[in-house]
């Protein structure tokens, strides 16, 4: 730390305890106390009740869980693999090449999402590719969000990876798909698991673009929560607002579970 | 595939003597490599004989590593050919060309335990399981590391994961075995002792063929049965390590290779006498010293090595000069001192000094043979 005097450092602690509870705990608080509160015309709730969870227990909470979850596991999933793949095939072509194209990438998550869900609608309502009303049209929209997330990664791993590792394993006689899967893959392993994460809980929170191209019967957690408080049914939105973080969150520990299982190993 | 000893059905039945009985030679045929527009090995030409050490050695960013990767397959020349035996390897990829590669942060795969780090080669050429049980075996105790097979990486120290990375190489029973600054990550007394289980295990190995990139001249000088000097992308020098010390062709090797003294002499007279000493002149001291081939008139070098010059004379070593005494510093066994001979610093490493030393300043005499000197062109560049 740059400071040393013990008052300076015990203001710095302060400052930082006063921003993260105004920023990130109060809203937080504050969304958790709404899937509470039977009635908030005051300064606290008038009175605390679980009716809300029931209701949206009852209602469309579980296929919102159930769409939010495969949507994010197959967009994550299909992003890994093709942020990964993308990551290697440009680390052999010539400098240049490599930037341009890593540019191109990065691209979706520059556009606003909205934009890009707006994009893929007029794009796909047409033959030959109509996607338009499917489950499929989602998975693109997620899949063009994410994946500039888990190819910059993915690529940060590679640059940080020694290329001893990888031509010592070929003059040993590895052929490259061998040294693939029995070095750089497993060296990668780390930042694969947080590129999934990081894809994954954005996924899950995805809004913009979802809401453009979202078809009947597949309401992912967001558009039922932006559709809840939009209906005016603010503690509802509430509880499936804490259904969503309780998931997600429950989904991340678990895989930084492994990866530090992993990391110890 | 071209490479007989290395693909996945011979390995079995390559018979682990013949290997270590006969290497391959490694043959740089005019191989040059450049980056983009900067040139950074010069046509080279060089043969590393079956069963040889090889040292090459010289200051960092000479091209050495430039060199070894060449061979390794990791670097593409921009011109010539590479050959390791009959093979032409130039265009075969690295995991075709039968070499074992250690470089200098070990580069042992952390996911892996010793013993699977050592397998790796043999599994990856698809060997058979009791061969491999085998070599994994072999290898680790021929590193003298048997006793931490099941350990990770992390768990062992330098020294002890530079064996490991050793092993790995010897596994795959390499045709030549590639060094890269193996030991520069060690500290000075393990480093030592890492050399002396090196030349042991060629000794064990003879028939290994080694190419040893390093810029510790004490490395190179206790382990190479040749010294290439780099310099700049070309080869400076290369010759048998104790020819190269002893009459260094150029002023680059002799003060690379134990930092000689090098005395700017006139010629007055070339090699006569039974010895073909050559007599030269510093000032007004008229010197005799191992010729090359100069003529009366020539200026040259004069080449001393610190341990060959002597406060004291006898009837051997009868060159004198002079020169002023500017510093003293004893370590013990040995003391240096510096000093001023006609406007060139000299360093003398004496292990006897008078009994009472000359005090700073003074203007003291200088003996040598001149059996330990040589005459040394100098440089045409720098
Ligand atoms: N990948 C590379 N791209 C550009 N220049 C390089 C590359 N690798 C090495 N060089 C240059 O080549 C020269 C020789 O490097 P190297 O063979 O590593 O020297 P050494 O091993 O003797 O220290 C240096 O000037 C270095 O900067
Ligand atoms: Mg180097």
């Amino acid at each position: 730390m740059l400071v040393w005097s013990r008052p300076g450092r015990i203001v710095l602690w302060l400052v930082f305890a006063l921003l993260f509870s105004v920023l990130f705990l109060a809203p937080l608080a504050v969304i958790l106390l709404s899937s509470l509160a039977d009635q908030w015309n005051g300064v606290l709730p008038s009175g605390l009740t679980t009716e809300h969870y029931s209701d949206v227990v009852q209602g469309a909470a579980w296929k919102a869980v159930k769409a939010s979850l495969v949507t994010g596991f197959l967009a994550g999933a299909v992003a890994l693999v093709s942020g990964t793949w993308a990551a290697l095939a440009l680390r052999i072509q010539d400098a240049t090449l490599a930037r341009v194209l890593g540019v191109l990438f990065f691209i979706p998550s520059a556009v606003p999402s909205v934009s890009v869900g707006l994009g893929l609608l007029v794009a796909f309502s047409h033959p030959p590719l109509l996607l338009n009303g499917t489950i499929a049209i989602v998975m693109a929209a997620h899949f063009v969000l994410i994946s500039a997330f888990t190819f910059g990664n993915v690529s940060a791993g590679l640059a940080r990876l020694s290329p001893d590792f990888e031509q010592v394993a070929s003059s040993l006689g590895a052929r490259p798909a061998y040294r693939l899967r029995h070095v750089t893959l497993p060296l990668l392993a780390p930042y694969l698991v947080a590129a999934f994460g990081l894809s994954f809980a954005l996924s899950m929170g995805e809004l913009g673009a979802t809401v453009m191209v979202y078809p009947p019967g597949w309401v992912t957690l967001p558009v039922s929560i932006f559709s809840l408080t939009d209906r005016g049914d603010v503690f509802a939105g509430a509880a499936l607002t804490m259904v969503l973080v309780a998931v997600t969150l429950i989904l991340l520990l678990g895989l930084e579970r492994v990866t530090g299982r992993q990391a110890r190993s | 595939m071209s490479v007989p000893a290395f693909t996945g059905s011979n390995v079995m039945d390559v018979d682990a003597a013949k290997i270590r009985g006969a290497g391959s030679n490694v043959h740089f045929d005019k191989v040059s490599v450049a980056y983009g527009a900067h040139v950074v090995l010069h046509p080279l030409t060089l043969d590393i004989a079956p069963g040889e050490i090889l040292a090459m050695i010289g200051p960092s960013g000479s091209g050495k590593t430039t060199a070894l990767r060449a061979v390794a397959g990791f670097v593409r020349p921009a011109s010539g050919r590479i050959r390791i035996g009959a093979t032409d390897v130039t265009d075969l990829p690295p995991y075709e060309r039968g070499l074992g590669m250690v470089v200098q942060n070990y580069a042992l795969f952390p996911h892996m335990r010793v013993e699977d780090n050592v397998a790796f080669g043999l599994r990856a050429q698809g060997a058979d399981k009791a061969l491999i049980g085998e070599r994994v075996k072999d290898s680790l105790a021929t590193v003298g590391m048997s006793g931490f097979a099941k350990r990770y990486p992390r768990e062992l120290s330098g020294g002890q994961q530079q064996r490991v990375a050793i092993a790995r190489a010897l596994a795959v029973r390499p045709r030549v075995l590639l060094l890269d600054e193996p030991l520069s990550a060690l500290d000075a007394q393990i480093r030592r002792n890492m050399v002396e289980e090196i030349a042991k295990l060629h000794r064990d190995l003879p028939g290994l063929t080694i190419l040893y990139v390093t810029h510790d001249q004490t490395e190179a000088l206790t382990l190479a049965d040749k010294i290439a000097i780099m310099r700049d992308g070309r080869v400076s020098s290369h010759g048998p390590t104790a020819e190269l010390y002893r009459r260094p062709p150029n002023r680059f090797t002799a003060e690379f290779l134990g930092r000689a003294n090098l005395l700017p002499v006139t010629v007055t007279e070339g090699a006569t006498g039974p010895k073909g000493f050559a007599k030269a002149k510093l000032g007004d001291a008229l010197l005799a010293g191992a010729a090359r081939g100069e003529k009366p008139g020539d200026k040259t070098l004069l080449c001393i090595r610190p341990q060959h010059l002597s406060l004291t004379g006898d009837e051997e070593h009868t060159n004198r000069i002079v020169g002023t005494l500017k510093e003293v510093h004893w370590q013990g066994e040995l003391t240096h001192l510096v000093l001023d001979v006609d406007g060139t610093p000299v360093r003398v490493s004496a292990t006897r000094l008078p009994v009472s030393l000359p005090e700073r300043g003074s203007v003291v005499p200088l003996f040598f043979a001149p059996g330990d000197t040589s005459l040394v062109p100098e440089d045409a560049r720098g």
